[in-house]
């Protein structure tokens, strides 16, 4: 069996304090994915000095996916990510549309809201609670921050009343693995989500009923109603979730003053909009400005707390796909110009994943070359000429801040206010009606990230609730087709733009002969996990590690790294998603996994 | 009456089993979050002891796992070097060729501690194989080699029986366990795994397993014997468009020769599916998935011949129901409003046993 070489143990320059320990986490578990964390760590100074992330699985659907019928691609790329698969089937069908120049019946739209509403609803919740929640539980904090859990356990929670859990300490007992009841009652509501899931989109993961065109999904009263009814249970559960987060995380700025700066970094957000109007939306890319706005999760970029765009002809043809630490041949001199121009007349760049080709060169990692097999998206700021490291956050803080500011968005349930989003539940039925308001924080940081995913739960609770009564009007009013035929044409060029659960998430696609030519998805883990780029500018999660201070009691001997789990968890990783690029035909690979825990690298 | 023996009061055969879950096969890590939607048994009816007779159950499954890195790899060593005994292994993702490179690898997980080096997945299999009592394959990729070992890919992807050989045996004497399904069906994989802890614990004989080694009981029947759609086929009433509610055989439904119980048994807890609720079958349990059903939205290439057969038969088959049909969605003529009764009520021959109650 072939062996893999190691890098060579860095050198490291102590920092002024002299310990510098060199520390490694791999694999980082609750997460989807192999990702590896590579840091350096001043304990002397509490901080993280250097991080680097990296990723172990290749399969390559790039490749696979060339000289196939276009109408194989979401079937296909549904399995680049087994959480959130229906995202890329989903915006695989939008890129597809476009393509073959169809608009599906409204009621196929809606259904495709009501299912990816389902998936926000099924994914932040298993995530939120099962996987980023045990960070926060009893046995955690009890072992990481042991005077955190002394105080948490005398700490009222000033929501009890609403969650039903006294203290903090209660609620972090409830958060303990497999045992603690909140734990538990989240898991059994990730099934109840995905039965509504299933209702619309068939099955879950990877979706049995989406097609080019509309759905495949019978519109019955019944199935409208067996959503509905489980909808109801939900937003009750909402009432409960949103107040007990907000407890916990507001915690944890009291209980450990400079708790903000965990995670923290530049305000660069990401988002590509979510659920389409099927008043509005035609698929057409010379109208892409307008029915992306007409989206109910607004699509936009924000740059230091300002809204920049919120045009979706603006962010694709921003988009860049840069190199610098990736193991690849670069395509700006050699690769084919598949699309000089969008339909528009708009020059289309080198760099554009339309124009992208993709060759692999597998070579050893170096720390200080190249080290990943993520390549590095950027969104090219043409007002500064920078090329932005935009983050998704783990999707709902960008998805949240876009709508916030943007102010388009107003459906009855949910609301922009141009400074926070309001979103309104009704009655249930042991439950008054409660309005929440998401308001925008003052930082891009690891406890702002979680928060905004509990409100993003309630966000998409409100949209799907919005979304089944449209559907209802049109199946009571006989408007039952759920599909539009189509011809696959012999030549085409298209995009899909959506949010997969953790953030951004775009299709390019060209035709040629009726096959594909060229394919690439974005998800957001490339923009998250990308290392640093041909500019020097280090990816989002090595960004938001480094200088993370750490509050953990723990020294280097029983260190458990918890708060930059905390921050590496807040953006809800998703490796398969960051690395399905080819990897070469049988070429040498030598990207590797060095772990030195507790191999201290000080020599005074 | 002496009082039967029932399991809550018979200690298992074994008292302890741990599972080694991987998922670090080429995969998408879909098998572990289908399995989390499982409620027949869930994933903590099994781990906390909910349901009687089981041994004790320790997973380790890194979606869910506790502890981070060397904590939770340790787990992994530990059943490497016997330590950890017994323990059931299960893969998720298909198994890459390393030996068509000569450096490097395309999956790993962890790092080995003496040498600093990454641990393929091939050697975590090398290594725990001889070991585990038995090796469950969840989803098409472990169990057939599936998405990522489809034509053109650069890997040379297969599933666990074409790397260990389909002869393989456990030291128990266990063949490998395939659970296919992209992703696997959450209540099947679950189901299977409960099957084998109630082997181990001394309840149930060798699990039941086909040749391409599924569970009989799950794999037995085609899609299209449980599908709710299958009467449309043999009325010959096809769809010709997605969204109808017909039989979808025409549209690219493979159901009629793919082995699944998905239409039977739904996908959660009975609610969803593929063809009965409108999903074309694209094969996914099959060891030819995926490119022996590719392009996924054209017809099989049988279906237009079975289907031009059963036009005949099912063309007359459907008129006459439909006669039969109009007829019985009448009521009897006697339920009426009138001043006479026409029941055929006779009281003189009440009892007389002439049929005439």
């Amino acid at each position: 069996m072939a062996e893999a070489i190691a890098t060579k143990p860095r050198q490291t320059t102590p920092g002024k304090s002299g310990q510098i320990v060199e520390m490694s986490w791999d694999p980082i578990t609750r997460i989807v994915g192999s990702l590896g964390i590579f840091t350096k760590i001043d304990f002397e100074n509490k901080k993280v000095v250097e991080c680097h992330a990296t990723s172990s699985i290749f399969r390559g659907y790039s490749i696979f996916m060339q000289n196939k019928d276009p109408r194989d691609t979401h079937f296909i790329t549904s399995r680049i990510c087994g959480i959130c698969g229906d995202n890329h089937a989903t915006c695989s069908v939008y890129a597809q549309n476009m393509a073959y120049g169809i608009k599906p019946p409204p009621l196929a739209e809606w259904i495709v809201n009501l299912g990816e509403a389902a998936e926000y609803m099924f994914d932040h919740c298993i995530y939120q609670d099962n996987l980023v929640g045990v960070d926060f539980c009893e046995m955690m904090v009890r072992e990481t921050n042991p005077g955190v859990w002394e105080k948490a356990k005398v700490t009222p929670a000033p929501h009890a009343k609403d969650h039903g859990y006294r203290t903090i300490g209660e609620i972090m007992t409830a958060l303990n693995p497999f045992e603690g009841e909140f734990y538990r009652k989240t898991l059994q509501m990730s099934r109840v989500t995905r039965e509504m899931f299933c209702l619309m989109e068939g099955r879950h993961v990877h979706p049995s009923t989406l097609y080019p065109g509309g759905v495949g999904t019978v519109p019955s009263i019944q199935v409208f109603t067996d959503y509905l009814t489980r909808l109801m249970n939900y937003i009750e559960f909402m009432k409960a979730v949103v107040p007990l987060h907000d407890d916990l995380f507001d915690f944890f700025y009291e209980a450990l003053p400079g708790y903000e700066q965990v995670g923290q970094r530049r305000i660069l957000l990401g988002c590509w909009g979510s659920f389409q109007d099927p008043d509005v939306c035609d698929y057409n890319y010379r109208t892409m400005d307008e029915w992306g706005r007409a989206m109910f999760v607004t699509p936009g970029i924000i740059v230091d707390g300002e809204l920049v765009t919120t045009n979706l002809i603006d962010i694709n043809l921003g988009i860049r796909i840069l190199l610098g630490s990736a193991y690849y041949e670069d395509w700006q001199d050699s690769g084919k110009t598949f699309v000089k121009h969008d339909p528009l007349g708009n020059p289309v760049d080198k760099r554009h994943p339309w124009n992208q080709t993709t060759t692999p060169k597998p070579q050893k990692r170096d720390f200080d070359g190249n080290y990943s097999w993520v390549m590095s998206p950027r969104w090219f700021d043409k007002r500064t000429g920078d090329h932005l490291a935009l983050d998704t956050g783990g999707g709902p803080i960008a998805r949240l801040w876009t709508t916030a500011l943007a102010k388009l968005v107003d459906i009855g349930y949910v609301q922009a206010t141009g400074h926070s989003v309001k979103i309104r539940l009704p009655k249930t039925s042991l439950k008054p009606e409660v309005e929440l308001e998401w308001k925008i924080p003052k930082w891009s940081n690891a406890i702002e990230r979680d928060r905004a995913r509990s409100y993003f739960q309630a966000y998409a609770a409100g949209v799907a609730l919005y979304c089944v009564e449209q559907a209802m009007k049109e199946v009571l009013a006989g408007r039952t087709q759920t599909f539009t035929p189509f011809k696959v044409p012999e030549e085409a060029i298209s995009c899909g733009f959506h949010e997969a659960v953790r953030g951004v998430l775009s299709h390019h696609m060209v035709i040629k002969n009726r096959k594909v030519a060229n394919y690439h998805p974005y998800p957001p883990t490339p923009w998250n996990a990308s290392p640093r780029d041909s500019y020097g500018t280090p990816g989002p999660y090595e960004d938001a590690v480094q200088n993370t201070p750490l509050f953990e009691e723990n020294g280097p001997d029983k260190f458990k790294g918890i708060d930059i789990m905390r921050t590496v968890r807040s953006f809800d990783p998703c490796l398969p998603c960051g690395v399905h690029m080819y990897l070469g035909n049988g070429k040498l690979l030598k990207q590797l996994h060095n772990p030195t825990a507790f191999a201290p690298l000080a020599k005074k | 009456m002496k009082t039967p023996e029932v399991l809550a009061n018979r200690p298992p055969d074994v008292k302890e089993v741990h599972i080694i879950w991987m998922t670090s096969g080429l995969s998408c890590d879909g098998d572990t979050i289908s399995t989390t939607g499982a409620s027949l048994p869930s994933i903590e009816d099994v781990v906390m002891g909910n349901i009687p007779g089981l041994p004790k159950v320790h997973l380790h499954n890194p979606v869910l796992a506790y502890e981070v890195g060397d904590d939770f790899m340790k787990y992994w060593h530990m059943a490497a070097e016997g330590r950890l005994d017994p323990f059931v292994l299960v893969l998720e993702g298909s198994v890459p060729n390393e030996n068509i490179k000569s450096e490097g690898y395309w999956a790993a997980m962890g790092t080995d501690p003496h040498t600093g080096q990454p641990i393929t997945t091939n050697e975590w299999i090398d290594r725990l194989a001889p070991k585990a009592l038995a090796i469950v394959c969840a989803g098409t990729c472990a169990t057939y080699g599936g998405i990522h070992a489809m034509e053109g890919n650069p890997t040379g992807a297969m599933g666990l029986a074409d790397y260990l050989g389909w002869e393989w045996r456990s030291k128990a004497g266990l063949p490998i366990v395939n659970v296919p399904g992209c992703p696997v069906q959450p209540d099947n994989m679950m189901e299977t795994l409960l099957y084998l802890l109630y082997q181990v614990a001394g309840l149930a004989p060798m699990i039941p397993l086909d040749e391409q080694l599924r569970p009989t009981w799950l794999f037995g029947k085609t899609v299209h014997e449980g599908c709710d759609r299958g009467s449309y086929y043999e009325q010959a009433d096809f769809a010709h468009e997605y969204g109808s509610p017909k039989c979808l055989v025409k549209i690219g439904c493979w159901g009629p020769v793919v082995n699944c119980n998905v239409t039977k048994r739904g996908w959660m807890d009975g609610i969803g599916g593929c063809p009965n609720v409108g999903g074309i079958c694209i094969g996914c349990t099959m060891p030819g998935f995926p490119d022996k059903f590719m392009p996924f939205m054209d017809a099989p290439p049988g279906a237009a011949l079975s289907t031009a057969i059963v036009g005949i038969w099912g063309g007359a088959v459907r008129k006459l129901r439909a006669i039969t049909n109009r007829t019985v969605n009448k009521e009897p003529k006697w339920h009426h409003r009138g001043t006479h009764l026409t029941t055929g009520y006779q009281p003189k021959y009440y009892g007389n046993g002439n049929g005439r109650g």
